[in-house]
């Protein structure tokens, strides 16, 4: 089983290194450390577990370390920045292992973008060796990058002419939408296995500049150092510490799970459903952004969305073949809605704000993955406000109407706060209230003015906030309905079907990264040209050519 | 258009027919004046109104290409010789196997064959760059000289890449030939491409040294070149080799010359203990196990030039056609190697052993062992004229593991017997193994120069013959008064 928790104390590809204002996050991946046994993560190459690692140095500097304001992202490695995912990682992979691989490394390196806009913490790429595929799509997630002027360092994206698949943790649309390069010069960098360097990469934007090896660090220094300039982060605040989550497995006769503080996990593989339940604050929210700070990791909302990432990451990678994700909360209604107050007070706090941000990523992530969601809105739920969103977020959502005799809850509702509208936007940029609502603006307005107040299922149901509402006679019979009905679909033409659902509304890069580009590379990754006995990916290494198939589809 | 002569008419002599290749022609002359001041900046400091007795070629065929007479070097003659074109050449391996030569670059292979002439390109005005102030501390005119002839045919060779990098790569290859002008050895911003090639040449030991093991891989790199299915590099390396050989002599002939001098004064002194180093440094000769340590180091540095282990690029190169194995059409086998495997000395579970690797993948380590076997004879000829002299010593290359940078041993520390052991013996017995500082030093202090026709310097026999069969006291360099 994979696990993604981690710790800087255990880091074997990746190394911390604080300067007060700027961070140094240095790539030194150790080749034998690969996750899984068959290939050697040599040049700075990297698999899941480098990027398990990266994902914990990241949040380890939003939350551990609020007084970093640019991080300098650099290779450990004497000739080579990073070549990117390993291929023989890749060419052993299972096709689902290397489409989840590539999810999570997007998911990753949008974060580094979402920490430069939203927190304040920017990032400078310092580019010294070979700057190779996943290695160039990592530098591109930053602000500014720096190639060294050596003659010989590069940035490449050779996955098309080497591999015959794309540059797909973004690569391609961030160098269209993000750096804007030319679509004919983007063609040709894309298609030169050598890639680029020198003035020419700097005109074609492919790095922001490129500095002799005498002054690179003093460069890189001072570059960071401006670019801290633009960080609105606090000066004098202490970081909290992110301590691991408690966690047991249980297993009994029909599940086997997790049992979080907060987040409950059962997955019943007989049924093909995995259950999150959401337990609700058990203690009023405190008062002061001191208090919060004190309470630190063990703060509700964080501790929440830690939890719930943790499953997500869990199911998604260990739990390949449940086909549908059930969502269920339970809990005090008003005590989540003071939370969300309290987070809309303290909103200019450095630490709600990056509890905010997380819970975006988290609920961003649930948007992201390819299982049918439910939400379940049953009697002594506690959706609300931020945890209403992963009702919105979900398929299908299910409501029960008025209360159930046999259950000593009270009768469900639903309700919504500030953080429905606007707080927390998906991919396409805006909420999923707007998105779910973009051919009824009256229910959008509706919806906005039933703010704060709890909504029975009928109300829910009229304002077109849930799928369908059913009294305890038939709650039971539906679900069982639907479940039983949605496992039995191809599970192929469910995950098509509910990502091309999902994101209705305007395109971002990150919608293009995820539909346009993920789409094509899932397709390339399926095609004999690519993964064939004789495709590119198999090949590579071999010294022998890859054999294509020339037909155009 | 093509032929054995070399054409004097255009500013750069030639076998390719230049003066009907407008474009070529244009581009190679826009790129010359960079070369003259690159030579005059970077070359031999000193001695550039000198008159050196050196070689020219004024033809490709064996009769041909060896003429002497005296020159100021930067009026040599540094022109674009191809070997004859073979009629009806074909691709002796890979996937191209039996398909004819190409005469153009073909698309596909474009970057790749670019690549492999970069890197070549790059190591020819590097070791000049390396050697510049040698001439300084020359041992003796007839050294002096053919340290100049190194020097201005190793500048020839970058010509020969540039021509092709001109000819056949577009704007590319002309930045490409640019680039090899501005980078300079040891320089921190702007470093030659390879290692070793920045490393400094300090004096004529390693001068010697250097042509033999570090030229020697150059070699092995032009023979695996010279079968390459692009015809025009395959003649261009071809035609190399032929200079190359020269340069490999200098190298076994110095060396051998030192250890010849040091025999020679450890019997006259009646020293019989080669380790008596003290008493044998005191007559102004190098003592062998310097020898030793300075071979040791030259090699272990030459052999990272073969790069790593496995290379999935040497495979591709190969599969493709580009770059053959030494002697590639005397060896019998099928010239594809799918099937095929190759021993590789390798670290598994923290212990030397010999694994069989995918034949493909494994081609830089069969070229590393034809250098060690072809290195290995010189060795032993070494070693002859020590056992001549009757002096109890035998000079013995280094386990491949000892002292290497790169691929599998890169991190390992080992004795030159093939001992793993820790970083801190390694540090312990450095200075044992290695030149130390004051080996450096002492060897330092014996280069002073000799200038004076005919004689040598104290630490180095004369050679057996002259060049171009000259007596012994022939004047090789016409110093001018502001060298002299
Ligand atoms: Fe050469
Ligand atoms: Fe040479």
């Amino acid at each position: 089983m994979i696990d993604f928790q981690t710790h800087p104390s255990q880091y074997k590809h990746w190394r911390l290194e604080f300067n007060t204002e700027i961070a140094n996050l240095i790539m030194d991946v150790s080749p034998e450390n690969g996750i899984f046994d068959g290939y050697e993560l040599k040049l700075n190459s990297y698999d899941l577990g480098v990027d398990i690692e990266l994902y914990d140095a990241l949040q380890r500097i939003r939350f551990e370390h609020p007084e970093v304001r640019a991080v300098i992202l650099k290779s450990g490695k004497e000739n080579v920045f990073c070549a990117g995912a390993n291929i023989r990682m890749l060419a052993g992979a299972t096709h689902s292992h290397k489409v989840g691989f590539c999810k999570f490394t997007n998911e990753t390196r949008n974060s580094i973008e979402q920490a430069s806009n939203d927190s304040g913490i920017k990032f400078l790429a310092a580019i010294t060796g070979a700057c190779a595929g996943g290695g160039y799509e990592l530098a591109l997630a930053c602000d500014h990058l720096v190639l060294i002027d050596d003659g010989s360092s590069s940035v490449s994206l050779p996955e098309v002419p080497l591999l015959a698949v794309l540059p797909g943790t973004g690569g391609l649309t961030r160098l269209t939408d993000k750096r804007k390069v030319r679509r004919d010069r983007a063609d040709i960098f894309c298609s030169t296995e050598e890639g680029l360097r020198g003035e020419k990469a700097v005109e074609w934007r492919l790095i922001d500049e490129t500095i002799p090896r005498s002054k690179f660090e003093d460069h890189v220094q001072a570059a960071a150092k401006e670019l801290a300039t633009q960080s609105d982060r606090p000066t004098e605040s202490q970081g909290i510490a992110l301590s691991k989550l408690s966690k047991t497995a249980f297993k009994d006769n029909e599940a086997i799970g997790f049992n979080y503080s907060t987040v409950t996990l059962r997955v019943e593989p007989k049924v093909g459903t995995a259950t999150i339940q959401i337990i609700g604050p058990d203690t009023p929210p405190p008062d002061t952004a001191e208090e919060i700070a004190a309470q630190g990791d063990q703060f509700w909302p964080l501790r929440a969305a830690r939890e719930l990432d943790d499953v997500l990451l869990h199911l998604r990678t260990n739990e390949e073949t449940i086909g549908v994700i059930v969502f269920e909360s339970q809990g005090d209604l008003a005590q989540v809605a003071a939370y969300d107050d309290l987070m809309e007070t303290f909103a200019e706090n450095w630490l709600v704000r990056e509890i905010v941000l997380n819970w975006s990523r988290v609920l961003k992530r649930i948007d992201l993955t390819s299982r049918s969601l439910v939400a379940l809105i049953s009697p002594g739920s506690c959706f609300c406000g931020t945890l209403a969103e992963i009702v919105f977020a979900c398929d299908r959502s299910y409501m029960a109407e008025g209360e159930f005799e046999e259950l000593a809850f009270p009768e469900a509702t639903l309700q919504l706060t500030n953080s429905n509208f606007g707080r927390h936007t998906m991919s396409n940029g805006i909420s999923r209230l707007e998105t779910r609502f973009l051919g009824e603006p009256d229910s959008l307005t509706k919806a906005r003015e039933s703010i704060n107040t709890p909504l029975d299922a009928e109300s829910s149901e009229s304002i077109g906030l849930v799928s369908a509402i059913f009294d305890d006679i038939d709650w039971e019979e539906e679900i069982r309905l639907f479940v039983e009905g949605r496992v039995s679909f191809s599970a192929d033409v469910m995950t098509a079907m509910e990502a091309n659902l999902r994101f209705a509304g305007p395109e971002t890069m990150e919608t293009r990264i995820f539909g346009r580009l993920t789409a094509w590379q899932n397709w390339v990754f399926q095609r004999p040209n690519a993964v064939g006995e004789a495709g590119a990916l198999q090949r590579y290494g071999s010294g022998q050519k890859p054999q294509f198939d020339n037909g155009r589809v | 258009m093509e032929n054995s002569q070399v054409n004097y008419d255009t500013l750069i002599p030639n076998n390719v027919g230049l003066s009907e290749d407008r474009r070529v022609l244009k581009a190679l002359e826009k790129w010359h004046p960079g070369y003259i001041d690159w030579w005059k900046n970077m070359g031999p400091n000193g001695f550039q109104e000198s008159q050196v007795y050196l070689r020219t070629a004024v033809g490709v065929e064996k009769n041909g290409w060896a003429q002497f007479g005296y020159v100021k070097m930067p009026e040599y003659r540094w022109g674009v010789l191809l070997a004859p074109q073979v009629e009806n050449r074909t691709i002796s391996f890979g996937n191209h196997k039996g398909e004819a030569a190409w005469q153009e670059v073909p698309g596909e292979y474009r970057a790749i064959l670019r690549r492999l002439i970069v890197i070549q390109g790059d190591t020819e005005p590097a070791s000049v760059e390396q050697q510049r102030y040698l001439g300084q501390t020359a041992p003796s005119l007839y050294d002096m000289r053919n340290l100049f002839q190194v020097n201005v045919e190793e500048g020839r060779h970058l010509w020969a890449m540039v021509y092709l990098l001109q000819k056949y790569f577009a704007a590319d290859g002309r930045e490409e030939a640019n680039m090899l002008l501005q980078r300079r050895s040891g320089d921190i911003d702007k470093p030659r491409m390879l290692g070793t090639f920045n490393e400094e040449t300090p004096d004529w030991l390693s001068f010697f040294m250097f042509t033999f093991f570090t030229d020697r891989d150059g070699k092995m790199q032009l023979e695996s070149l010279a079968q390459s299915g692009f015809d025009p590099l395959s003649r261009t390396t071809r035609f190399m080799l032929m200079e190359e050989a020269h340069h490999m002599f200098v190298g076994e002939t110095g060396v051998g010359r030192v250890i010849q001098r040091t025999c020679e004064a450890m019997n006259e002194a009646g020293i019989t203990d080669p380790y008596d180093i003290d008493r044998i440094r005191a007559l102004g000769v190098i003592d062998l196990p310097t020898l030793q340590k300075k071979a040791n180091l030259h090699y272990s540095l030459s052999l990272d030039l073969f790069g790593s282990e496995i290379s999935t690029n040497a495979a591709n190169a190969y599969s493709a056609g580009i770059k053959g194995r030494y002697n590639e059409e005397k060896i019998d086998d099928d010239h594809l190697l799918h099937n095929d495997s190759y021993p590789v000395l390798k670290m598994v579970d923290g212990k030397i052993v010999t694994v069989q690797e995918n034949a493909l993948t494994a081609l830089n380590m069969r070229l590393r062992d034809d250098y060690i076997a072809d290195a290995s004879k010189g060795v032993g000829r070494w070693n002859k004229i020590i056992q001549k002299a009757g002096v109890e010593f035998e000079l013995v290359l280094p386990h491949t593991a000892f002292h290497r940078e790169i691929g599998e041993f890169g991190n390992t520390f080992c004795s030159p017997e093939g001992e793993l052991i820790s970083e801190d013996t390694f540090q312990e017995r450095r200075n044992d193994w290695l030149p130390s500082s004051d080996d450096g030093a002492f060897i330092q202090s014996l280069m002073h120069p000799v200038t004076a026709p005919g004689e040598y310097a104290g630490w180095i026999a004369p050679p057996r013959i002259g060049i171009d069969q000259q007596p012994g006291d022939f004047e090789y360099v016409q110093l001018d008064e502001a060298s002299a």
